[in-house]
């Protein structure tokens, strides 16, 4: 891989460490100032005292908490973020849950429609929820006339919705990586007398632990940044989630909001960055193993 | 491997295919009947039974006290089948699938049915009810103020909350100082003794059982204000602002003779005509107000043949395919170079880079897609005054297609980068070093040995990020909202993926087509599948996807 020609003898060892190491840095180097320099345009709006985008340099020019206060005092953040919260991390867990127990039958049993049923789950995933929404919008509307707790302007009705599509969004990794797992360690316990239901619970849980973990997370990031729905569903001010709101925070105000929104996305990236920094090395392995085998 | 995939069990029965493991269920099934029931198991199943029970009977008095008995019956026939399901020791398979297969079939498979029969409509705005909806939308919208109709003072009310409750117009006539209140069932006398008239305006400023509602609150609901007509003998009362109103005439209407409405000043009439769910005048001028009817299979021609629609389709759908191959083409490229290129034994602080690297992907890409949008601003976005340009970026088709690639890279790779190091370290050390041993080059050694293994690893992954850009509904929306369009195309902009051009269809200012949005819905549907179909095919020869 070290391709780069060897500069002349003067530097000659210098020279041999950068072209077998030195070029390795120069790159990562240059890929983290390509991640970084928006996130770093948003720290400096974040902590630019006037607020507004057309004053914010790349590198922070003050320090004001001001935008944060201005956040939680002026528009509903707090309200969004902890629906967001709740609406994200109740929904991840659930479809998790949800096809998690679909992919158990499917990697593990053999019954008439297996191969139908898994064909017909791929198919449904590919058509894109959101184009119904003039549909789904139809049925929720007549579920906010009979069950107000559930219907627009509630995290329920869209917790309902989310999970509609639970078993298409995960259904075909998370039967790729039961496969993964040797048949022999069931069989074994079903010979000891384990019920189907233990051998979920006490066996095949508990072993694909760490990648569950990871499909929340992405299940999890995946509805913090649901928008289209979440915009026909959440109207009223207080149940709006993160996207919602803060959307309509640059959506008119562009210019002068942003120093309020650049400290929104702030806090809003805190939870997610760290649960990702301490998934990491399972988002390597889990989404290659289970890749692997569909 | 190439068993026709149609037919229920033709997965059990598929002969000669690993026999060992089609026995697996018989015994398996006869070991769980033998299973002991433990005192854990019989707690958790009699408490979700209960709480199905439960939620049934929440939902079942609703739906009573509307009389929605079809949907009473699906919500019996489903409790009923979740009770025998979870009380027999039979069809274990359908007891791990059937709750995710409920939300799906109500939320998604219902909807998407609902839509598809959408495509066979005109649904749409001034095609949305009935015909007879539409009758009484055409004369109320008619009323029109003749010379000598009474005129009001107006006062908004309600019988409920300002910010909610039904509308009432509390009207006074200046010259006789009576008041009425009149809302869409009609007009009534109010007593006078109820009724406070103010001298100075003429206006009603309170009545028994009303909420008068201040100038701010009606204002703050002037749609339904205007909205709201209240039928009277000769015409209709209508608003005039918010403190005038006046008693109008019905310029059009309809008879069931002719089956047409005609205008009594102009005297031209509009015939119904069934096939477009419009009224249509000899001329072929149509009233705005139409309902919906069937139209068959001509949306669909509309969109391979009418060229207002197929060729903006056609054009887009090529950008679609660029945009969908080159996010995850480009962002493999780099994500895989970069891992390439940090995967040395001799590199130190390879987690420092890791831990950086991956920030992009962990931020809310809302939010990132925002800020990038506010970046490429012409006028005070960060990236024209870093460099010292004066790009006007999402102004041109091509750099507002390149603007959208690029930040569609800074929010991809960072994954391709994580999942290509992952697979990377899962390739033997010693292929690589037989290669070099053998005289290959690095670059040899790569295409022969390092880059068939990548892809083998990650094509699912590839196949799926391919999937996800086809329709990245949010990429688009949040930077350039389908932008630049053209000046005669105000429909259709240059970097529109088909998902957003739907969108616009379906919800964009030119007033909703759902009929035609819910056609292309169809196309795209069917394009995806296809395009996933052959690739799956080409993937599952390396794999055994359906052991």
């Amino acid at each position: 891989m070290t391709t780069i020609a060897q500069t002349p003898a003067a530097r000659r060892a210098r020279g041999r460490w950068f072209a077998q190491v030195g070029w390795r840095h120069l790159v990562g180097v240059l890929a983290v100032l390509f991640s970084l320099f928006p996130i770093l345009f948003v720290i400096s709006a974040a902590l630019n005292p006037l607020g507004t985008l057309s004053s914010t340099e790349l590198l922070p020019t003050g320090a004001s908490l001001e935008n944060f206060t201005n956040l939680f005092d002026r528009t509903a953040f707090g309200h969004w973020f902890l629906n967001s919260l709740l609406l994200a991390g109740v929904a991840s867990f659930a479809s998790i849950f949800l096809s998690a127990l679909a992919a158990y039958a499917f990697s593990r049993m053999r019954f008439a429609g297996r191969r139908i049923g898994l064909l017909t789950l791929l198919l449904i995933q590919m058509f894109p929820q959101f184009l119904a929404i003039v549909a789904i919008f139809l049925i929720f509307t007549t579920i906010t006339d009979l069950y107000p707790g559930i219907g627009f302007n509630t995290p329920w009705g869209l917790f309902l919705l989310y999970m509609g599509g639970a078993l298409g969004a995960n259904t075909w990794l998370m039967k790729g990586f039961f496969d993964t797992l040797p048949k022999e360690l069931d069989e074994s316990a079903t010979m000891d007398g384990a019920s189907h239901v233990q051998v979920f619970f006490r066996i095949m849980l508990p072993l694909v632990a760490p990648i569950l973990a990871v499909t929340g997370l992405l299940a999890f990031i995946g509805s913090i940044n649901e928008f289209i729905i979440a915009n026909v569903f959440l109207t009223n001010t207080e149940s709006k989630t993160l996207a919602v709101g803060m959307y309509g925070l640059v959506a008119g105000e562009r210019n002068n909001n942003f120093g309020m929104f650049a400290a929104g996305t702030l806090l809003t990236a805190i939870p997610t960055v760290l649960v990702f920094q301490l998934l990491q090395r399972y988002i390597v392995s889990g989404l290659t193993s289970g890749a692997v085998k569909g | 491997m190439n068993a026709p995939l149609s037919g229920p069990g033709s997965a059990t029965q598929t002969p000669g295919r690993e026999p060992a493991r089609s026995g697996l269920p018989r015994t398996s099934r006869t070991a769980r009947h033998h299973a002991p029931i433990t005192a854990t198991g019989l707690v958790a199943k009699v408490v979700l039974l209960g709480l199905v029970a439960g939620i049934a009977i929440w939902a079942a008095f609703p739906l009573v006290e509307a009389g929605h008995w079809l949907g009473l019956g699906v919500l019996a026939a489903t409790t009923a089948g979740l009770f025998y399901l979870y009380l027999g020791r039979r069809h274990i398979p359908a007891k791990y699938l059937v709750p995710g297969t409920l939300f799906l079939l109500a939320f998604q498979v219902l909807p998407v049915l609902f839509t598809a029969s959408t495509a066979f409509t005109n649904y749409g705005d001034g095609h949305r009810g009935s015909k007879d909806d539409a009758i009484v939308a055409i004369q109320t919208s008619s009323v029109k103020q003749v010379p000598g109709s009474t005129e009001y003072a107006l006062t908004i009310a309600t019988t409920g909350d300002p910010a909610t409750g039904d509308l009432v117009f509390l009207l006074s006539d200046p010259k006789t100082r009576e008041a009425f209140a009149g809302d869409a069932g009609g007009l009534r006398k109010l007593d006078a003794a109820d009724v406070t008239v103010s001298n100075l305006s003429g206006k009603v400023t309170a009545a028994d059982g009303y909420t008068v509602l201040t100038i701010g609150q009606a204002s703050g609901r002037s749609d339904a204000v205007t909205a709201l007509i209240v039928p009277t003998d000769g015409g209709a009362i209508r608003a005039n602002g918010l403190t005038r109103a006046y008693e109008g005439k019905a310029a059009r209407a309809y008879d069931a003779g002719c089956d047409c409405v005609t205008d009594d000043e102009t005297g031209r009439t509009w015939t119904a005509d069934e096939k477009v769910g419009s009224f249509v005048a000899a001329d072929g001028e149509r009233l705005t107000q139409g309902w919906k009817v069937n139209v068959g299979w001509k949306n669909f021609g509309a969109v391979l043949t009418d060229s207002n629609i197929s060729g903006p389709f056609f054009g887009t759908l090529a950008w679609n395919f660029a945009f969908a191959i080159g996010s995850t083409g480009l962002t493999f490229l780099l994500g895989m170079a970069i891992a390439l290129a940090l995967h040395s034994p001799r590199m130190r602080g390879t987690n420092v880079y890791r831990v950086l690297l991956i920030l992009p992907y962990a931020m809310p890409s809302f939010a990132m897609l925002l800020v990038w949008r506010d970046m490429f601003n012409t006028d005070f976005g960060l990236l024209n005054n870093l460099f010292g340009l004066d790009v006007d970026w999402f102004g041109g088709t091509w750099s507002a297609r390149i603007a959208v690639l690029l930040v569609q890279l800074w929010l991809g790779y960072p994954y391709m980068f994580l999942v290509a190091t992952g697979a990377l370290q899962a390739i033997p050390a010693e292929l690589t070093e037989a290669t070099s041993v053998d005289g290959a080059s690095p670059w040899q050694s790569f295409r022969a040995v390092t880059l068939p293994l990548l892809l083998v690893a990650l094509s699912p992954l590839l196949i799926a990020s391919f999937a996800f850009n086809f329709n990245n509904v949010n990429a688009i929306l949040f930077t350039t909202e389908g932008g630049p369009f053209a000046p005669d195309n105000p429909r259709n902009g240059a970097t529109d993926l088909l998902i957003t051009y739907t969108y616009r269809l379906a919800f964009g200012a030119q007033g909703a087509e759902y009929g035609l949005a819910a056609t292309v819905s169809i196309f795209i549907f069917a394009i995806v599948a296809t395009l996933s179909a052959v690739s799956f095919r080409r993937t599952r020869k390396q794999e055994e996807v359906y052991s």
